[in-house]
């Protein structure tokens, strides 16, 4: 089928088929030019906030954490600045490898590789996490040299924080640690999400966890411009951060670590407040623990060790534990049976040395013929309290002593406080289920009269109502922080001594039951802890039951230590305007006379002379003999 | 009679004489764009542009001296020494980058597929010169052996841009040379119907394991991320979603020379060579892109124009087939920054920075200016 063509003909089909071309590329740069329009004049916009949100970066700085110091300034927490090796690990492929080439040239211990896994793991996304912090000087100087080799990895100067005094008060302030999934949650339902932005720590417990929103303080901006390997390039705007605020404390950490010291390896806890204002002038939970631990994830070992102990030092007892109050609940007793009119200051009360209700004998150690009302502080009659309850009835007692706050949370500014119980018969028909176990027996109102039984307080409440007593019936809410001191201003914001109530009190029952309770410390029960004060000081002791006596008489030193009975001392000082309501608890510390009564000396000692003790407050064997 | 060669005026005259002052002044135009672009794209290479730019003019020169015949005696010797090569680098090859594309030859190394860009449709052309006026099928079945063998060659390095413009060049020379409708027409639907079949399953297609059968994998990917560039915005999908950003943000009159802000902070990927063009439409707007689609439109009128009026028909044909490819080159280019065709490596012709494609253009451009100066008379 050749086809013969002349060179016209050929020259006329070449010129058609370049027209045709020329048709074709002009379809096709037509194409092109309504691509371009699409994407430049219809999906402008689009495209016009794509480049920009390329370009701009808006990268969180990160306020200082605020301050806490006690009432004379001395500082409980702060930051201190230290440099971080950090790797992102979205820029990681291999971290393993990454981490063993890092090892070659910083110290990086087994340890180290543990916390990195543990944070890795609970780490919000596209964060970087830290291999090692507290970098010497020279370690940065050598993984800057090597930097090239490690792309993902940076060094960071971070704010860390710092508890200076270590194991001291750290039940009250807490600690920080790394934010989790849940913190951060919690931050995203408080609607502070953006606030957190760039903060990898938050309060766990503690004040640095109740005053979370005062100490973390406002995170400023910085938009910057980024490259496309996502470093900045050029600042646009910023906003400063705001540090967050300082906390000025009530308590006084000297007092705190006379007490602490005073309880040398026993457990237990101490709680002294002011009485004028409800300010906790110490707050003491033994054994304590060092926060600093927490601060950059506590290692599984250290977290064993601490959580696994028998001693529970994570355990704060001053407010989450409750005890029977034993008898330091009589001059509370008393002032109930004085108040409703039950008993006169003068009248006596029978004492065989044992009381009888209901085919029931309750026993008392000694039988003294008869007892008035300050007689039965000063020797700590049960036979007195034994009646005393019955004459007053169950719903009298619950009533009178729910003023004082017993049996309710005092709403102190720490987290974690529990409500003991105040024993009465609707708290035992909601508290039990069988309906034989919900009535309310009349010979446990007995029980209940000298502090046993149900009866169940934390320290701060025991403190607290001490407190409540001394300043003639005004209950306050204790707190420990005293001022919230504004970063940027400067403003001292006073957290208001806030009185919850005024209870109806006769001025002279109060003060027979304080001198009666001042005659204690004098001749009484806590005379030996207290021979040779030069002040007068209130107190009572008390022995909260771990064993059950079922009326026969207990002899300590057959039962284990951790059978032995809680040692308790309420107190308060000087006796005529008091300026320090404080209880003591000593677990397994036999009678209150024996272990609670020489801590409570020593505190009080600290707090009117400043005398600083050498020595742990030493258990009184001799005391005994005397409850 | 004296010899006035050297004569100051003749020297210069004779410097002159074969260039095209119309190709010339387009060609200053393109190269000037390229000059400011390359300023604010990669300012650190516009020293060796520069040179690149003076040697590519120098071959423009030296071929617009060469007449139409003496180029067609040049078309065997080039077209054997292409093969040849093509097949020591299948033999002795440099690998770079996954693909065999060099060959060391003592000092430098070269990439011989680049010479038959020009060998290629120049060796088609005199073909068809020595079949005129019998165009019978025999003559285009040999046609298409002599541009499958070196095509051939270059898909198996693999590469793919260069094949598709070898392929390309032989093709429009076969076309132009009048391969009957009848074949082209069908021909043509069924790469429409191929593209569109891509187009509607390419979601199957894309998945992974399905071999394509004579595409590698990588080539597979491209395809797959033009059909839907989010399905890897961190990787192979980057410089397209980024590049389209670029031109989309650039809007009617651009952000200004120096101030788009995708170049200047490095996320256009390539920006100095094969994704120069969405520097221009960021900086320089829609008003910019349709100029640049103006000036090309010129440039290709003009090689027609020349084409034309070719003294014979082998360069005529060959006038044509450049021409056809400098529009190619720029239609494969913004289609592929545009984000319309898949990401081959095709430059943007005068424009995008690198040596070798740049001479191999004004290579082209001097073969027009030379087949230009042998112009038949217009008969009007």
């Amino acid at each position: 089928m050749t086809e013969f063509r002349s060179p016209d003909q050929e020259l006329q089909g070449f010129r058609v088929r370049v027209v045709v071309s020329l048709l074709f590329i002009l379809a096709c740069f037509a194409v092109l030019a309504g691509r371009f329009y699409h994407l430049q004049v219809v999906r402008h916009e689009y495209f016009h906030t794509r480049a920009e949100d390329n370009r701009i970066a808006l990268l969180p700085v990160v306020p200082n954490r605020g301050t806490i110091a006690d009432r004379n300034g001395a500082v409980l927490a702060r930051n201190y600045a230290a440099y971080t090796l950090e790797i992102n690990p979205s820029q990681v492929r291999r971290l393993d490898e990454t981490i063993d080439a890092l090892a070659e040239i910083i110290d990086i211990l087994p340890r180290d590789r543990a916390r990195f896994r543990k944070i890795l793991e609970e780490s919000r996304n596209f964060e970087s996490v830290p291999i090692r912090t507290r970098l010497t000087d020279e370690e940065v100087a050598r993984f800057v040299a090597q930097r090239y080799r490690f792309p993902g990895v940076e060094v960071q100067a971070r704010l860390f924080r710092d508890y200076p005094l270590g194991p001291v008060a750290s039940h009250l302030i807490g600690y920080i640690g790394r934010m989790n999934e849940r913190d951060q949650q919690r931050v995203e339902e408080r609607g502070e999400a953006a606030n957190y932005r760039g903060t990898d720590h938050i309060g766990k417990a503690g004040l640095e966890l109740s005053y979370e929103a005062d100490l973390h303080g406002t995170t400023g901006f910085e938009q910057v411009e980024v490259n496309a390997g996502g470093r900045a390039v050029r600042l646009l705007a910023s906003q400063t951060a705001l540090p967050g605020n300082d906390l000025e404390l009530t308590l006084d950490v000297e007092l705190q670590q006379v007490a602490e010291h005073a309880f040398g390896n026993r457990r237990g806890a101490l709680v002294a407040i002011d009485p004028a204002t409800g300010g906790v002038l110490a707050l003491v939970s033994m054994p304590t623990f060092d926060p600093n631990l927490f601060v950059d994830g506590i290692s599984t070992k250290d977290w064993q060790a601490l959580n696994e102990s028998e001693d529970l030092p994570l355990l704060n007892r001053a407010i989450y534990s409750a005890y029977p109050p034993g008898s330091t609940f009589k001059p509370f007793m008393a002032l109930a049976g004085l108040t409703t009119g039950k008993r006169t200051l003068e009248q006596r009360v029978p004492d065989p040395g044992y009381f009888i209700y209901g085919g029931h004998r309750f026993m008392d150690h000694k039988a003294r013929g008869s007892v008035n009302l300050h007689e039965s502080i000063v020797v700590s009659s049960n036979t007195y309290y034994y009646s005393l309850a019955n004459d007053l009835g169950i719903d009298n007692i619950a009533g009178f002593m729910s003023q004082f706050g017993f049996g309710a949370r005092t709403g102190i500014d720490v987290p974690g406080e529990a409500e003991g119980v105040l024993p009465s018969p609707e708290w035992k028909r909601n508290r039990f289920r069988k309906p034989e176990q919900q009535r309310w027996y009349g010979g446990e109102t007995i029980s209940v009269g000298i502090g046993q039984g149900y009866n169940a307080y934390t320290p701060l409440q025991l403190a607290n109502a001490v407190a409540t007593m001394v300043n003639g019936g005004r209950l306050f809410r204790p707190h420990l922080v005293s001022h919230v001191v504004y970063a940027g201003s400067g403003v001292r914001r006073a957290v208001e001594p806030r009185p919850v109530r005024q209870i109806e009190l006769d001025p002279r029952h109060v003060e027979a039951v304080r001198r009666a309770m001042v005659e204690v410390n004098k001749t009484g029960t806590g005379a030996r802890a207290f021979a040779g004060a030069p002040y007068a000081a209130g107190g009572k002791t008390g022995t909260a039951q771990v064993y059950s006596l079922r009326g026969q008489r207990y002899e300590e030193g057959k039962v284990a230590e951790r059978l032995r009975d809680h040692s308790l001392f309420i107190a308060f000082a000087p006796a005529e305007a008091p300026t320090i309501a404080l209880a003591v608890l000593v677990e397994n510390g036999g009678f209150g006379s024996q272990s609670a009564a020489p801590i409570a000396r020593q505190v009080i000692d600290y707090h009117l002379l400043g005398r600083k003790p050498e020595q742990p407050a030493s258990e009184d064997a001799e005391g005994a003999d005397v409850q | 009679m004296t010899d006035n060669r050297f004569h100051p005026f003749n020297l210069i005259r004779g410097l002159v004489r074969p260039i095209d002052p119309v190709l010339l002044g387009i060609l200053a135009v393109l190269l000037g764009a390229s000059f400011l672009l390359m300023l604010s794209a990669s300012p650190e290479r516009q020293q060796a542009q520069l040179v690149n730019t003076g040697v590519a003019l120098g071959a423009m020169w030296v071929a617009a001296r060469l007449s139409p015949q003496r180029l067609m005696n040049l078309a065997v010797p080039l077209y054997a020494l292409g093969v040849i090569l093509l097949f020591a680098v299948a033999a002795f090859g440099e690998t770079s980058k996954g693909a065999q594309r060099w060959l060391h030859i003592g000092v430098t190394r070269i990439q011989p597929s680049e010479l038959m860009k020009i060998a290629v449709p120049l060796m088609l052309a005199w073909y068809f010169q020595q079949r005129e006026g019998v165009a019978n099928l025999q003559t285009f079945v040999v046609a298409g052996v002599l541009l499958a063998v070196p095509v051939g060659l270059i898909v198996q390095q693999p590469d793919l841009g260069t094949s598709l413009l070898v392929a390309a060049a032989g093709i429009y020379v076969i076309y132009y040379a009048g391969l009957s409708w009848k074949l082209i027409v069908p021909m043509l639907l069924l790469g429409l119907l191929g593209l569109g079949a891509i187009v509607l399953f390419g979601d199957q297609l894309c998945q992974p394991g399905v071999d394509w059968h004579g595409l590698r994998e990588y080539q597979k990917q491209r395809v797959c991320t033009l059909l839907d560039p989010t399905r890897d915005p961190l990787g192979k999908g980057f410089h397209i979603i980024q590049s389209t950003i670029a031109i989309g943000s650039g809007g009617l009159f651009g952000k200004g020379w120096m101030d788009g802000t995708q170049t200047h902070l490095a996320f256009i990927p390539e920006r100095h060579t094969d994704f120069i063009f969405s520097v221009l439409a960021e900086e320089f707007g829609l008003v910019g892109a349709l100029a640049l689609l103006g000036v090309y439109i010129l440039l290709l009128v003009r090689g027609y124009q020349i084409a034309m009026r070719a003294p014979s028909v082998a360069s005529r044909l060959l006038a044509g087939a450049i021409t056809t490819i400098f529009f190619t080159y720029a239609f494969v280019n913004m289609g592929m920054v545009s984000g319309i065709l898949p990401v081959v490596g095709v430059p943007l012709p005068f424009i995008s920075y690198g040596g070798t494609a740049l001479v191999t253009l004004c290579l082209g451009v001097g073969i027009l200016m030379s087949i230009h100066r042998h112009r038949v008379s217009t008969p009007d």
